[in-house]
């Protein structure tokens, strides 16, 4: 109980640094005034938006003035599209939970068998490839394997829609959602691949195993049961905060594909510096982070015997 | 449940399917940022709102005034002008089209909410007076000649919706109603917008039961929907891509020149020039400010280098304001022609034949190829002894430093690259921002970034403004533009072209205001 407190007072802590440092750093990047207005306005037309925005007061009174209202449950509204940025950000969250749960699940299913055939058989060509494959994951760049991935299934093969999303859990929305997902799973994949193997190598090799095998037990008990749980652990805390990432940072994927994600909210606010889209979406990324931190934190417990002892002795 | 709905969706699919002859995909490369018709004045905005709106007074393709609203109008004495509203139209609820809608809009449109852009410089300062359902008299201070032009700024929206509804009603729909030739169906913020054919509309009926407007904000993938299929047109085709698309058989391209000049401004003002150094890098007097000196600039620069390397011919060179064929255009200013040696004998003339140093500053996401235009205007400066350092930055940092970047909210910088888009498609609209005399209190010279100020073309550009006859105001806003840019208050490099993508069979009429509108697309057969 302490334990959740303690964390929970700690991130508020990261959410008003963080809530200074994007504040202070918009305000220096650029002006939004002259990104939003069009070119036929008067000077006099400009002043008054300024004033309304409240642009024209020095940048702590700004900053003061957006903590008094944040703590009220107000982020502000959007300069660009006069309307509560968290309402913005809200609307656009099923789409991106969507991406990023497709993609994860893409990279657990996909990612773990691979890897732990790799690991019980790392002489065999087919441990190879994968390896050699899982090597390509992590190095090209999403944007680029996106446009493949449209340019081969769209454009030359024509079975999948090339961008935009479908209804949500339909034969139309599942279509689309195929290449966005894939892309943004390509580099879990990749990791849970090399985490998996390089657990399974290190478990094949223990006591236990040795044991269950000498014991008789069938391989498939054997993988299945005594070498999987024990390559959780790390799959688990390596995942757990790639989903945040996943979640939070899909900017690439969602901006190639068209998907109407918060991650093109983001990328289109920062561009047009509508700052109080891109605080609130950052504050409401931190209070992501921290919840599935503490929920891998529970997971562990969970998996590890260990654990659950030592916070019983604490 | 989920079995269900996957059917539903699949029944929906070959429903769709089985209309789709009469439904319409577009890919847009910018979003509109509200359903609010007076919220923001932004082009992707006003292209998708006149969908469901209209105003008083439309503008074709050319951007040249035509009958909306209102059936015609006039100018009955200097200052009041008289506008005959159409009969029988009736908006998407069927209610009737009045005067009163007008008055409505007219006084909803400067006073929106929190707006960006506010669509107030097109309604303030006039007065509107009803005179019968179907008649009314807007009324100025002074004669006001572009009255049709700004009465074309300003969308009608009904007054029995619009009572008392903020942005977020339109944005769902519960107040968008016009009189538009298509209704609002939905619109999802960053996924699609989806409008229905209006079938009791006045005008020419559309082809199209259903228009699908889809966001592809990235080049290269709204390029791929485009050879995928999943979108029939797009706009905005990056230059990269012409030559392919050009020679694609499955595809046709649409295009026309636009009203948006790129130009150069120098600082006509400083005497000390912050970006303006001597060859040793010690301070110069300013050269800039002798027209000699700007004339040199001019000729140094390879216009057709300009549009066929680095705009992939997706440019045409320009010689004033704007292109040909639009209202106030001179018939005597040509497009100046590179001549290197002229040049160095002009700097030779002005007492700096060896040339000096210069900063070019650009924005580089603001306009097609900025950086790169702004990269081959320094090379070409260059090559006459003018030593031009390139700095390009986000148009965010480029937009406040180049308006008030200095001392007293004076600009910074002494050489910009920058573009003008001229919403009302007439000449009076660059003239007054760009080489009128900066005035905050006049609104002359908003974007004045050299500060140009020459008596004469300002007695011209207040004649011109206060000359409601049509063909005695074009000669004046010729006259302006032929003064200011002889002293080469700006210097024009090129018009952009606006180019549109789309499946083989569909054609798209061509907009000079970079408008995607769904009634200009056809299918043949």
């Amino acid at each position: 109980m302490v334990f959740v407190i303690r964390r929970i007072l700690q991130s508020l802590l990261v959410v008003l640094v963080m809530s200074l440092v994007v504040f202070v750093g918009v305000h220096v990047v650029g002006d939004p005034v002259h990104i939003l207005i069009s070119d036929d306005m008067t000077q006099a037309e400009i002043d008054r938006f300024i004033q309304k925005l409240g642009l024209d007061r020095p940048v702590h009174v700004q900053y003061l003035h957006f903590l008094a209202n944040a703590a009220r449950g107000d982020l502000g509204n959007s300069f660009v599209h006069g309307e509560p940025a968290l309402k913005l950000i809200l609307e656009r969250m099923p789409a991106t939970l969507e991406l990023a749960l497709a993609a994860f699940l893409l990279a657990i299913v996909v990612g773990i068998p691979l890897g732990m055939y790799a690991g019980l058989r790392p002489e065999s060509p087919a441990s190879r490839a994968i390896m050699a494959g899982s090597i390509l994951g992590f190095s090209l760049p999403t944007f680029w394997v996106g446009l493949m991935l449209i340019m081969v299934f769209a454009v030359m093969l024509g079975w999948l829609p090339s961008t935009g999303r479908g209804e949500f859990l339909s034969w139309d929305g599942l279509r689309h959602l195929a290449l966005p997902a894939i892309n943004l799973a390509l580099f879990k994949m990749a990791l849970v691949t090399r985490l998996a193997r390089a657990g399974t190598r290190e478990a094949a090799l223990q006591d236990y195993v040795r044991f269950a095998r000498a014991k008789g037990l069938s391989p498939a008990r054997v993988v299945l049961v005594h070498v999987l749980k024990n390559i959780l652990i790390p799959v688990v805390t390596v995942l757990g905060l790639e989903l945040g990432g996943l979640i939070a940072f899909s900017v690439v994927t969602e901006t190639v594909f068209a998907w109407p994600g918060m991650g093109k909210l983001l990328i289109d606010s920062i561009q047009r510096l509508d700052r109080p889209v891109v605080v609130a979406y950052l504050v409401i990324t931190v209070v992501m982070f921290v919840v599935i931190n503490l929920i891998v934190d529970l997971l562990y417990a969970a998996l590890d015997p260990r654990v659950r002892l030592q916070e019983m002795k604490a | 449940m989920n079995f269900c709905r996957s059917l539903l969706a699949v029944l929906a699919l070959a429903y769709a399917g089985a209309v789709s002859a009469q439904e319409l995909r577009i890919g847009l490369a910018s979003e509109p940022t509200s359903m609010d018709p007076h919220y923001h004045n932004l082009s992707p905005n006003n292209s998708l709102l006149s969908h469901v709106f209209e105003s008083l007074v439309d503008q074709d393709e050319r951007q040249r005034l035509q009958p909306g609203l209102a059936q015609s109008w006039k100018a009955i004495d200097d200052t009041t002008w008289e506008f005959k509203l159409r009969r029988g139209v009736k908006f998407h609820d069927g209610t009737p089209f009045t005067a009163d809608d007008v008055l409505f809009s007219f006084e909803r449109a400067p006073n929106v909410e929190a707006s960006p852009a506010s669509f107030g410089i097109y309604a303030r300062g006039k007065t509107l007076v009803k005179v019968d359902d179907h008649t009314l008299h807007i009324k100025t201070a002074a004669p006001y000649p572009l009255m049709p032009n700004d009465v074309s700024q300003i969308f009608i929206v009904s007054r029995k919706h619009g009572a008392g509804a903020r942005t977020p009603d339109y944005n769902a729909g519960k107040a968008a109603i016009g009189t538009g030739a298509f209704r609002y169906v939905e619109y999802t913020p960053g996924n699609r917008i989806i409008l229905q054919r209006n079938d009791g509309y006045w005008g020419a009926k559309p082809q199209w039961a259903r228009v699908v407007f889809r966001g592809i904000k990235s080049a290269p993938s709204r390029v791929a929907a485009l050879l995928a299929g999943d979108v029939d047109l797009i706009e905005q085709v990056p230059a990269t891509d012409m030559e392919r698309l050009r020679k694609d058989p499955k595809l046709a391209i649409a295009q026309i020149v636009s009203n948006r000049i790129m130009y150069l401004h120098l600082d006509h003002w400083r005497d000390d020039s912050p970006f303006v150094k001597g060859k040793d890098g010690g301070p110069i007097k300013n050269p800039l400010r002798d027209q000699r000196v700007r004339a040199a600039i001019s000729k140094a620069i390879d216009r057709d280098a300009i549009v066929s390397r680095v705009m992939e011919g997706m440019a045409i060179k320009a010689g004033q304001l704007l292109p040909e064929g639009f209202f106030g255009v001179s018939s005597k200013l040509q497009p100046v022609a590179q001549d290197a040696a002229g040049a160095k004998q002009l700097l030779a003339a002005a007492g700096v034949p060896n040339g000096f140093r210069l900063t070019i500053h650009a924005p580089n996401d603001r306009y097609p190829n900025d950086a790169k235009i702004a990269e081959a205007v320094g090379q070409m400066l260059s090559r006459i002894g003018i030593d031009t350092e390139v700095v390009t930055m986000t148009s965010g940092v480029f937009f406040r430093e180049a308006s008030s970047g200095g001392p007293d909210k004076s600009p910074k910088f002494s050489f910009i690259l920058a573009g003008w888009g001229s919403g009302t498609g007439e000449t009076s609209s660059p003239l007054k921002s760009l080489l009128a005399t900066f005035d905050r209190e006049k609104g002359m010279g908003g974007a004045n970034r050299g500060r140009y100020s020459n008596p004469e073309v300002d007695k011209l550009i207040d004649q011109a403004l206060a000359t409601v006859d049509d063909a005695r105001r074009q000669g004046l806003l010729a006259r302006a533009a032929e003064v200011a840019i002889e002293d080469i208050g700006i210097i024009p490099l090129h018009y952009v072209v606006n180019t549109w993508a789309m499946r083989r069979g569909f054609s798209y009429k061509a907009r000079a205001d970079e408008y995607t509108l769904a009634g200009g697309v056809s299918k043949a057969n």
